[in-house]
């Protein structure tokens, strides 16, 4: 049984906004829908005479490392699915996983790596639930050969809030399917999923390293490297100057050696608790970014990397949204399509170098042409850029806004899974698929992106 | 198979009563990824089915499951000797199934609080007595029980719940007395907060643990052939703070 307790506040990843809602742990399938509510005690029921009178709003959250609104509900019902945390089979075989969703891509590496496979797709935190990976469609260091997620998910159950609970796919209930996929757990309930994992010999991967001065030469490293499994860019957005959008171009591949199949050992550091405000400035983030820089000098051999440096390097130290201080960080992460001139990174580059506010290394990445299964999929063939920056205040929110128009005068689209700031007019430009989408959302669900979003001005 | 890398043989024939228990859950996945064999028994068969696969995924060599309601303690011996027969031996019983019951129900109703006294204690004596005699005649095995640290000491928001566990310890302290001597191993295991079903309406605090972890310190009791495990371990300094309370200064405190 489902038992129900109210946290004062819930914080996404960004810990930007803090909302309250009431979460309730799901530890079984069977235990959605929600049984009705148990009669309230007279005081409690005095309190929430006014809230239960409006329809319910609730909203599935597994790890909460979105970082803006989009796993949220203020004064709303948080149905916490970590605990559907169990697997359902696996064919040695094929590599076709059937799990629970709130199973994490941490404990499918411990279980396939020793088995001979790998994640077909991961995001850069292997914190996250297949739920959440599949209602945010994401997307990893190999997009430009194998697209998002969603590709891999073969099949997923939903149960919606009426009580019907069906398998959707791609043959079967397609229209679910596509809009359930990065549908940011507005469809219903995803219960559990069937992926496609992929073959590995060896826990290693065969990494390269090259550093780039500006966006051309990034995109001409992207384009000569076209083939490698991952690639990522790293750029030193407090660089000005001669150095301006200099940075790291690093691709790998999975080692064709067979090795010993080991997986990652726990995690080793944490921050433990919030650091001044300050801490992160403009001194102590350019100095950490060119030590970054320069610690990653062209290499012309390449090297072997255990998988979990190459991929989840922030995993190691836990709880690192903290070094932004109490209150939060935002990201900004944008893709913009590819056209001859590099105009539009230029633009947002510059936009935030004139905005002298600090940024961690940027990420920047050549998204390929693999189509998303998702309505809502964010990735499209073009440029992808993300930045974290501190919440200073207005200045961080008047940035996010600029560097927002920028990327919808540019036809680019901002990710809803990062978003706290983009309006109402920007995201239906950006999704003009939204209201083929719309009718896909369980009338029980919402969320703080969702609400905003699709405010009517 | 016992992991010849991980120290200690660890059972590999096991009986799970109450096998949906969030706890038993986090123990039987370490064991099922070291290729146990499994006699699962829960009351929900839908439950069932899920951990039945979770644990076959992961690596179990053979899983069977049983739908029971073990307050029924008359189909108790039937139900054991199908698992002795379909498991061969068995080396390991996990006695898991229990019940929070509703404390402020219990103070009003016999009813309620005899319902918690079946399932936690009644039940568990009618199972314990029936594998307690198994493994004295087959001279080996291990019996572990999940109490609760609650079973130390009454206490007026708990002490129905905690009378059927200071029932059960005193029970399984006298087994364990009697059938050490042929090679059994009887242990009692003490947990305080673990996150789970059981106490999902609980504010989390500071000293809640992961069931993973929690598994993780039972195997290692269930290895070392402890008699009593607290988990995780301080809770025997708390549990031993408490108890030193004079009734007369407890009775006025509100814990």
């Amino acid at each position: 049984m489902a038992h129900r307790h109210s946290r004062p506040k819930f914080e996404s990843w960004g810990r930007y906004p803090s909302l309250s809602a009431t979460v309730v742990p799901l530890h079984w399938p069977s235990d959605f829908p929600l049984p009705p509510a148990k009669e309230a005690s007279p005081l409690e029921d005095q309190r929430s005479k006014t809230a239960t009178s409006a329809p319910p709003r609730m909203l599935p959250v597994g790890m909460g490392r979105s970082y803006g609104d989009v796993c949220l509900i203020a004064d709303g019902t948080l149905l916490n699915t970590r605990g559907l945390d169990r697997f359902q089979s696996f064919d040695e075989e094929s590599g076709i996983l059937r799990c629970e969703a709130g199973v994490t891509l941490d404990e499918i590496l411990r279980f396939c790596i020793p088995r001979g496979w790998f994640l077909p797709v991961t995001p850069g935190t292997r914190y996250v639930t297949v739920g959440g990976a599949i209602a945010n469609d994401v997307h990893g260091k190999n997009h430009q050969v194998a697209g998002t997620f969603g590709r891999y998910v073969r099949s997923l159950e939903l149960a919606r809030s009426d009580g019907s609970r069906f398998v959707c796919s791609r043959d079967r209930n397609m229209e679910w399917f596509r809009a359930t996929v990065a549908g940011m757990g507005l469809t219903g309930l995803i219960v559990s999923a069937e992926i496609q994992l992929r073959a590995i010999v060896s826990p290693l991967v065969k990494s390269e390293v090259s550093q780039f001065h500006g966006i051309d030469q990034f995109l001409e490293l992207s384009l000569a490297r076209q083939s490698s499994e991952y690639s990522i860019g790293w750029m030193d957005s407090t660089a000005t100057g001669r150095k301006f959008a200099r940075g790291v171009f690093m691709t790998a591949a999975h080692s064709q050696e067979p090795a010993k199949l080991t997986t990652h050992k726990s995690r080793s550091c944490s921050v433990p608790f919030d650091l001044p405000g300050l801490a992160l400035n403009r001194a102590s983030v350019g100095a950490f970014n060119a030590l970054y820089f320069h610690s990653h000098r062209t290499r012309q051999k390449p090297r072997l990397l255990n998988y979990d440096s190459f991929f989840y390097p922030m995993d190691r130290i836990r709880h690192w949204n903290r070094l932004y201080g109490k209150r939060g960080f935002v990201q900004f992460h944008c893709v913009l399509p590819r056209v001859a001139d590099q105009l539009a990174p230029l633009q947002l580059l510059k936009a935030i170098s004139a905005a002298r506010l600090t940024s961690f290394l940027a990420v920047i990445k050549d998204f390929g042409d693999a189509i998303s299964p998702g309505m809502m999929s964010f990735p499209m063939p073009g440029i992808s850029l993300a930045l974290d920056f501190p919440i200073r205040g207005e200045e961080t929110f008047d940035l996010m806004d600029r560097l927002a128009r920028i990327t919808a005068e540019h036809g680019g689209r901002v990710y809803p899974a990062k978003d706290t700031r983009m309006t109402p007019t920007q995201f239906q430009n950006f999704y003009p698929q939204w209201q083929q989408f719309a009718p896909y959302v369980d009338p029980a669900f919402s969320s703080n992106f969702w609400e905003r979003v699709t405010a009517r001005g | 198979m016992a992991d010849s890398r991980s120290g200690p043989a660890l059972p590999s024939r096991i009986l799970v009563l109450g096998a949906t228990s969030g706890i038993a859950t986090a123990v039987m996945r370490l064991l099922a990824a070291r290729g146990a064999n499994f006699f699962l028994v829960a009351r929900d068969p839908q439950k069932l089915t899920a951990v039945e696969m979770d644990l076959r995924t992961r690596g179990a060599a053979s899983v069977e499951s049983r739908v029971a309601d073990l307050d029924n303690t008359s189909d108790h011996p039937g139900l054991l000797a199908d698992a002795a027969s379909s498991l061969g031996v068995i080396d390991l019983a996990f006695l898991a199934h229990g019940v929070l019951g509703d404390q402020k129900e219990g103070e009003s109703s016999y009813t309620a609080a005899a319902a918690v006294l079946q399932t936690n204690l009644l039940s568990a004596v009618s199972l314990i007595t029936w594998l307690a005699n198994y493994f004295q005649a087959t001279k080996q095995g291990t019996l572990a029980v999940l109490s609760s640290v609650a079973g130390d000491r009454g206490r007026r928001s708990n002490y129905i719940y905690g009378a059927s566990k200071a029932g059960l310890n005193v029970f399984l302290d006298g087994v364990r007395n009697r059938i050490d001597r042929s090679g059994v191993h009887v242990l009692t295991i003490r947990p305080g907060y673990v996150a789970t079903p059981m106490t999902a309406h609980i504010e989390p605090n500071l000293l809640f643990v992961a069931p993973q972890h929690a598994a993780t310190l039972i195997l290692r009791a269930i290895a070392k052939r402890k008699d009593i495990a607290y988990v995780p371990r301080f809770w025997a300094a708390i549990m031993l703070a408490v108890r030193s309370v004079p009734e007369s200064i407890f009775k006025k405190l509100n814990y």
